[in-house]
């Protein structure tokens, strides 16, 4: 009698661990399907992004792994550079205050009459996206923000992704990590 | 004259702003120069991610750690080993990694895999959600003991553990199971991974995380000073899963593999309170009632899950506003309906992308749809887990020893250093040796 219920207790036991170990192989299996051989980052679209603010503050790193990059062939050069200098200035000079970077990131380079180059010190940038957002509204575009992924730590959930209003955050191929402008033209 | 250009210039700005307005994507206002001089057009920068070969390393030090502590704990039983293994684990998962991926939060990219159409992981993801569960099914916790990095930060401090009452522990003990079902939900339905949101650690970890992060880590830190591992205890999702598998494991670590002769010093020495004393020589209460306890829970069973379903279905609606376009639509049409005037940046985003609100609608309440749905299956689940739990408490097992309770027990290993039979089988094993 004291056997034969061991031998039950053994027999249910036996049975509910290969149902467990085959619901788990199963959902694994199954997700398995949905594999890829590539990983994902994540990379901001700069067509979506609104420049709102968030990808400085929302990182897990500080300062954040987004970071202002500059891409030269779309850059007009120009002496007044509204991503550089503030539309509303108290008087119109090159001057810190009237510069839009708060953390002074960006540095302007004169090449010849009337062309400047602009460049952004990423060890400065904080990604907060306001010379982004400068010239994208008077200029060419061609600062905008990117996730550097020399930085990221390629968070399961990308806090930003999360936080981003515009929703222009997603995962794509590690073998193509950026979503960089002049690439389209 | 300079002076003069300027303010032509920052005049023409603003027209061209106005112009803006209604262009999203405007680009070529300025002509692009011709440079006279020797200039070239610097190249912008593209650091790359990490390699595709970082995660295959990553998946062999899992599986690497989960055989050396699976060894550690039940064939050598030496706490030296796993407590190595667990602090090269915090070192590597931890610190150098970031604790991303980790297994823990695994269960949300396996849910989303399950059930999204466009979204897939990597097979390294796969690996780290199942590997864990098989060694637990195998040889019990020994992810927990050696390998999650969670849990070695949380054994290091854990220096003056106190004993839980049963009750408490049995009742917070819920939690978790609860906790794994939310984050199914949310993840299923492409609300979010809350585990990560909520993670307490990835702040310590990243050390220049944001200061809530650091503090919270920091509490439950201090908790776990005292109440030892409370987030496996009594948070950890990913642990629900290791204890069902623990509990049907065909090897587990035991205190001593020689008979316990009931010398009681091993009663207190578990952090996490999983030595249970053996059952008492005589029954305290007659089969039959123990039976019939069973026999009314299971009778009641399916009325508490259809209960506990029905509730949180007709609730679904509070689970849905964590989903991102759920909030978008009710500020989009509080907006129409003139209820705000404050527009969010969301909103705005979602009126210059110029797609139509009834679009928008239709998305959302497929997404309502499915809250619907995802809420009651949460709910019967629910039901499931609490009647379970009860079960749990009433069902007598026979011990004749001190025996580790197989969910609740991480195999740490600090049991063993304290029982003389361990001793005294040590000493045999040297003289043979
Ligand atoms: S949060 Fe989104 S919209 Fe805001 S700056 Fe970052 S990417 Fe752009
Ligand atoms: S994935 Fe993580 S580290 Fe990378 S940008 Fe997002 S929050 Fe920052
Ligand atoms: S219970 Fe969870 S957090 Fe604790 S060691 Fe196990 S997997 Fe890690
Ligand atoms: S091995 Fe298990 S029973 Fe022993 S002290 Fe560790 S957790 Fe407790």
């Amino acid at each position: 009698m004291e056997k034969n219920k061991m031998n039950r207790r053994e027999f249910f036991k036996k049975g509910l661990q290969a149902l467990f170990g085959l619901a788990i192989a199963g959902t694994t299996g199954f997700s398995l399907f949905k594999t890829s051989a590539t990983e994902t980052v994540w990379q901001i679209d700069p067509d979506i992004c609104i420049q709102c603010g968030r990808c400085a503050e929302n990182c897990v790193l500080s300062p954040s792994a987004v970071k202002c990059v500059h891409v030269y062939s779309i850059c007009g050069y120009c002496d007044l550079c509204s991503g550089y200098l503030r539309t509303d200035p108290k008087e119109l000079s090159t001057g810190a205050e009237n510069r839009l970077c708060p953390a002074g990131a960006m540095t302007r380079r004169y090449v010849e009459e009337p062309y400047y180059e602009y460049v952004i010190d990423e060890s400065l940038c904080i990604g907060c996206g306001k010379c982004v957002k400068g010239c994208s509204a008077f200029g060419n575009g061609s600062l905008f923000l990117q996730i550097r992924h020399d930085r990221c730590v390629n968070c399961n959930e990308c806090s930003i992704a999360r936080e981003c209003p515009a929703n222009a955050i997603s995962r794509i191929s590690s073998r193509n990590p950026y979503i960089m402008k002049g690439a389209k033209i | 004259m300079k002076r003069m250009t300027r303010i032509l210039v920052f005049s023409a700005m603003l027209i061209i702003l106005f112009s803006a307005l209604s262009s999203v994507a405007a680009e070529d206002r300025f002509p692009r120069p011709e440079f006279q001089s020797e200039y070239e057009l610097p190249s912008t920068t593209a650091p790359s991610p990490q390699d595709n070969l970082f995660s295959y390393i990553d998946t062999a030090v899992l599986i690497i750690l989960l055989i050396l502590t699976s060894y550690f704990a039940l064939k050598m039983r030496t706490r030296t080993g796993i407590f190595i293994c667990s602090l090269f684990s915090l070192i590597y998962f931890g610190f150098w990694k970031k604790g991303c991926i980790c297994s823990i939060g695994s269960i949300q990219n396996i849910a989303l895999a399950l059930f999204s159409n466009t979204y897939v992981i990597p097979v390294f993801v796969a690996l780290f959600f199942a590997l864990p569960i098989l060694f637990s099914l195998f040889f019990g916790r020994v992810y927990c003991a050696g390998v999650c990095p969670f849990g070695a930060l949380q054994d290091l401090v854990a220096i003056k553990p106190l004993t839980l009452p049963r009750w408490v522990e049995n009742t917070l003990g819920i939690f978790p199971a609860l906790y794994l079902g939310l984050s199914v939900l949310f993840a299923a339905t492409g609300s979010g991974f809350i585990i990560c949101r909520f993670d307490p650690f990835v702040g310590l970890f990243r050390f220049g995380a944001t200061f809530e992060m650091f503090i919270t880590g920091g509490i439950i830190l201090l908790i776990g000073v005292f109440i030892a591992r409370p987030y496996c205890r009594f948070i950890c999702p990913y642990g629900v899963l290791l204890k069902w598998a623990s509990a049907l494991s065909r090897w587990h670590v035991t205190i001593t593999p020689d008979e316990c002769i009931q010398c009681k010093l091993c009663e207190n020495t578990c952090p996490v309170g999983a030595i249970r004393a053996p059952s008492p020589a005589l029954e305290v209460e007659k089969r039959e009632v123990g039976v019939k306890r069973l026999v009314i829970l299971f009778l009641i069973l399916p009325f508490v899950m259809a209960g506990t379903g029905l509730f949180f279905s007709t609730i679904s609606h509070v689970f849905a506003q964590l989903h991102p376009q759920v909030q978008l639509t009710a500020q989009v049409l509080k907006e129409d309906r003139n209820i705000t005037r404050t527009t969010t940046d969301a909103s705005d985003a979602f009126r210059a992308t110029g797609i139509s609100l009834d679009t928008l609608l239709n998305q959302t309440d497929h997404i309502l749809s499915q809250f619907h749905l995802g809420a009651g299956l949460f709910g019967l689940y629910t039901g499931l887990i609490i009647i379970l739990a009860i079960v749990k408490t009433s069902v007598l097992r026979k011990r004749t020893g001190y025996e580790p309770d197989r969910e609740a027990c991480v195999s740490c290993g600090r049991c063993f250093e304290v029982c003389p039979k361990e001793q005294v089988r040590r000493k045999k094993g040297k003289e043979h040796g």
